[in-house]
């Protein structure tokens, strides 16, 4: 039998708003232990939750992004459980009416675009955390650190729309890029600002009827998404196929061995007892608010992607590749606004760009090339002032520099060569020594022809203007 | 002149003529509380030396002119109010070490206004109860008849104020805890409308039916301690953002045409003949001072009672899910993990009506109850909301019993928490209305036990019931009657 795996994600984006979701206590990380809290976020008797107007701003924003509707009235709802990191004893979540609702996102599947639904995005408050052992001072035991107690995160579930792991990776990735662009969520996956439970299950193929559903947690990384789920799935077809059930649990990744592990079954599964929060009043959203905030919207990566190919004749994937972030995408159309060819900029941005910040492991925003940089070294080349391959060893400079790449040809005495005098000159010298060579080609050996131009090149010390070098070397060689 | 029976505005006008000083009332405040404290049991906590610091500062004030209408009163706080440095227990064991680092909104515009701090005051666990019997700190005893219960769940504040133990005091509300014991004692109490005073740093029991009150010697002090407490609070998303009015002057003395309902479901059989006997005088005097009595229904109120112990029961639940032993309060010795430390710091810590509670409110909120119990209770508050609504359209202030009978025995419905629940049948529907409503002395019974009248108001209409209860005052000598204490 063939199996059809069925997933759905549930992604907790941690915003970044400066202050707490229900209090005024910094989200800053790295400070002492307990030191960012106050009598709300510790869960004081008497105290009471206030809602940060900026969470919901920002949900609107994801929401908007993603092709949801706003729910005009939306209600936080007490998600009760103990366990020493949330300090209520409840976690401030919401749950019938959530803020967002019904949206999408289209997703690209071997080329094929395909619809995935979003059944909701809800705001919570995030739990503190235990830290065990030896750690910050502590001799023995565990101790509760609620520095992250109260930190806003959305909760955005999809629909079970997902039929692989590479799905649920393209779905990932294009929600993460659309949470960063919006600059509501910093990205981080490693610190956990960005993080995945995954439902999985498989039922035959063509049924109709869905498998039962295991939920891993604890997914980190987009690779780990795609380990994680590829696991489950193996594990649940082949259960089935020796002839067991699939039990619904939740289940741990552990990333070191890259498998599944049973946390808790359906029968230790809690009850969370969920009902309205009579501290909060129900959130009223205005079609006002939802209006002024769609206005304020940033281009999104989709939009943006369109219009790089329309207004710049750019091929799919060169958009795709220039609007991965929206810092990429803001670096390039800087350049492009100085008045330079598109397409150079390009090449430009996506070759020894990206090579250097990835080999140096710099972001966009701190590229010791600035847009008016690259621009100057650009027109250098479409001037005739330097080759293209003498250009590599400007920006080489200029990346370490930061200089004009201007002042660095003229320092380094890097000007083109296009005076056919001196050219023929090189020309000549280089046919006298390989005189061996010049027979071959004459007799018929074309490919030599790049050898020529090479030792001219070479001669020249890569000043020598190409085609200035093609045109004379042509009509030399042909006996011309 | 004797210090202890003044009201606010009395002794106000003593201390501002110089006639005595606040530390001269705090004195002899501490003096009366040290003497019948043994017979009565009011306080969890004293607290002299605040109280002496307390006058002292007010005192400076007095003598540099900046002088305000409670500037060196003596009041005491139900201990369910968070106090900065002061240990705060809401009368539970699992809160005996508990000293707050905050001071809830109320007591600091209290403080502001340069008030006296006596102590902390008895009350039943966690505002669990209509009897006082229920705290980990002992039970009160009515001032008026000590083998009686001085009524709950604000007890302590109720006995203070009728044992003279404090000029007034502050109280809470969730199903009739200011009015109920206020009744019982003899005092005015005032339940505001839901959201007109901050819940932050009072100690929750039922969020969305929890309210802040006073319960004084007279209504011209009710009238002050609202003026005081009423306000919005940006730390109380529930408070309201509406204007404070100005409370005293609303005391006009006159109610020539107020319209008066009497629903006809809060006369029933049963009631105490004292107290129906209480009730009757009480509409004759509201007759002869030109008020119209109109026969009114609130025809869901049989179901108010269940409806109550179904939300408050499911929010308490929740809301006390915090007392864990992790952060604060007692955490039990020598449990073995972690599942073991909550359970036995819980078992050790919370009484046996908040266990009750906690395990009523879970049930109806678990998976497979939660529509049957939980959502049926909110839709019938709001048709007992309705009720109210439509009652208002003919009528000013609503006219009814505090509390079926007078004080009831102490141990007497200790075993029935039924019949105990049923004590509060006449007050609990206002706090699921949300609207506002005190009681007032309005008799004594042949025992010699007071009796007490509920003015119910329209939501935010203070001002009337203050100003109907403040007529039937001047009327009447009532609130004049003390315990023999």
């Amino acid at each position: 039998m063939r199996f059809q795996p069925v997933i759905g994600l549930e992604v907790h984006v941690q915003l970044k708003t400066s202050t707490k979701i229900f209090c005024g206590c910094s989200t800053s990380f790295g400070s002492q232990p307990n030191s960012q809290t106050c009598p709300v976020c510790l869960g004081l008797p008497g105290a009471l939750p206030v809602l940060n107007k900026k969470v919901v701003e920002f949900a609107i924003k994801a929401g908007l992004s993603t092709n949801c509707s706003i729910t005009p009235r939306s209600v936080f709802a007490r998600k009760n459980y103990f366990y020493p990191d949330l300090p209520k004893g409840y976690q401030i979540s919401q749950f019938e009416d959530p803020i967002c609702q019904h949206g999408w996102l289209d997703i690209d599947v071997n080329g094929e675009t395909k619809r995935i639904g979003i059944t909701r995005i809800h705001m919570e408050e995030d739990a503190g955390k235990l830290v065990h052992g030896d750690v910050s001072g502590l001799e023995e035991g565990s101790g509760v650190d609620l520095n992250r107690a109260c930190t806003p995160l959305l909760e955005v579930v999809s629909e079970p729309d997902l039929r692989s792991s590479d799905e649920a990776v393209s779905y990932l990735k294009q929600l993460h890029q659309i949470v960063t662009w919006l600059g509501i969520c910093d990205g981080n996956m490693e610190e956990g600002s960005f993080r995945c439970d995954a439902n999985v299950s498989v039922m035959p193929v063509g049924s109709a009827t869905l498998g039962t559903r295991a939920e891993i947690k604890n997914v980190n990384s987009f690779k780990f998404v795609k380990q994680a789920i590829e696991y489950e799935i193996q594990r649940q077809i082949e259960l089935i196929e020796d002839g067991g059930t699939v039990v619904q649990e939740t289940r741990l990744f552990d990333p070191n061995s890259g498998k599944t592990r049973s946390m808790r079954g359906k029968e230790e599964a809690h009850d969370y007892r969920y009902f309205p929060d009579p501290d909060l009043v129900p959130l009223v959203i205005d079609e006002a608010w939802v209006e002024r905030t769609r206005h304020g919207l940033p281009e999104l990566p989709e939009q943006r992607r369109q219009r790089f190919m329309t207004d710049f004749a750019l091929s799919d994937y060169d958009a795709g590749v220039l609007t991965a972030s929206r810092e990429l995408a803001d670096y390039f159309e800087s350049c492009v606004s100085l008045d330079v060819n598109a397409k150079s900029v390009s090449n430009w941005v996506m070759g020894e760009i990206t090579r250097s910040l990835n080999d140096s492991g710099t972001s966009i925003a701190q590229c010791p090339v600035t847009p008016p940089l690259l621009v100057g070294l650009l027109k250098l080349i479409d001037g005739g002032t330097i080759s293209g391959k003498i250009a590599k060893t400007v920006f080489d400079e200029m990346w370490r520099s930061g200089k004009d790449p201007a002042v660095i040809v003229e320092e380094q005495g890097l000007v083109q060569v296009s005076d056919s005098g001196a050219i023929e000159a090189i020309i000549d010298e280089i046919l006298t020594r390989e005189a061996g060579q010049v027979e071959e080609y004459r007799s018929g050996k074309d490919k030599l022809f790049g050898f020529f131009v090479g030792q001219v090149m070479k001669a020249s010390k890569g000043k020598a203007n190409p085609a200035v070098v093609n045109e004379l070397l042509l009509g030399k060689l042909k006996g011309r | 002149m004797d210090i202890l029976d003044q009201s606010i505005h009395e002794l106000h006008q003593r201390l501002k003529s110089k006639e005595i000083s606040s530390v001269e009332t705090a004195r002899a405040m501490l003096a009366r509380i040290e003497s019948v404290e043994p017979q009565i049991g009011s306080f969890i906590t004293v607290t002299p030396e605040q109280a002496l610091a307390d006058a002292e500062a007010a005192d400076r004030r007095i003598a540099a002119g900046q002088m305000d209408v409670l500037t060196g009163i003596p009041l005491a706080l139900k201990d369910i109010f968070l106090t900065e440095g002061i240990r705060t227990t809401c009368g539970s064991r699992i809160l005996d070490n508990f000293v707050p680092p905050y001071s809830a909104t109320s007591w600091e515009k209290l403080k502001e206004r340069g008030v006296v701090l006596l102590g902390k005051l008895n009350q039943d666990e966690f505002a669990m109860g209509s009897s006082n019997e229920s705290s980990a700190y002992g039970t009160v005893r009515n001032p008026w008849d000590t083998d009686r219960i001085p009524g709950g769940s604000s007890g302590g504040s109720a006995a203070a104020v009728a044992a003279r133990q404090a000029t007034a005091t502050l109280g809470t509300d969730t199903g009739g805890s200011i009015r109920q014991p206020a009744s019982h004692c003899g005092c005015v109490g005032l339940k505001p409308t839901y959201g007109r005073v901050s819940r932050y740093g009072v100690i929750a029991y039922a969020s969305s039916l929890d309210q802040v009150g006073p319960l004084t010697r007279d209504v011209t002090d009710s009238a002050i301690m609202l003026g005081a407490l009423a306000g919005h609070d940006p730390k109380d998303s529930t408070s309201v953002n509406t204007p404070v009015p100005d409370y005293s002057a609303a005391l006009t003395g006159t109610i020539k045409g107020l319209r008066i309902g009497l629903p006809r479901e809060y006369f029933i059989e049963g009631l105490d003949p004292d107290v129906h006997k209480a009730m009757d005088a009480a509409i004759e005097s509201y007759r002869r001072l030109g008020a119209e009595f109109v026969d009114i229904s609130l025809p869901h109120t049989d179901y108010a009672v269940a409806t109550y112990y179904l939300i408050a029961t499911a929010e308490a639940s929740s809301n006390l899910a915090r007392y864990d032993g992790v952060r604060f309060g007692h955490r039990a010795e020598g449990a073995a993990g972690l599942l073991d430390m909550y359970t036995k710091s819980r078992s050790e810590g919370f009484g046996a009506e908040v266990k009750r509670r906690i395990m009523l409110g879970t049930y109806a909120l678990s998976s497979g109850y939660y529509d049957a119990y939980y959502v049926k209770a909110q839709k019938v508050r709001t048709l007992i909301m309705q009720d109210f609504i439509c009652a208002f359209e003919a009528v000013d202030v609503i006219l009814t019993p505090v509390a079926p009978t007078p004080a009831f025995k102490i141990g007497e419905k200790v075993a029935d928490p039924l019949q105990m629940y049923l004590s509060d049948i006449f007050t609990i529907p206002v706090n699921l209305a949300g609207t506002c409503a005190m009681s007032i002395p309005a008799g004594i019974s042949a025992s010699g036990l007071p009796i007490g009248l509920q003015l119910i108001g329209k939501p935010f209409g203070e001002e009337t019931i203050l100003r109907a209860a403040h007529a039937f005052e001047q009327a009447t000598e009532w609130h004049t009657r003390k315990a023999v204490i």
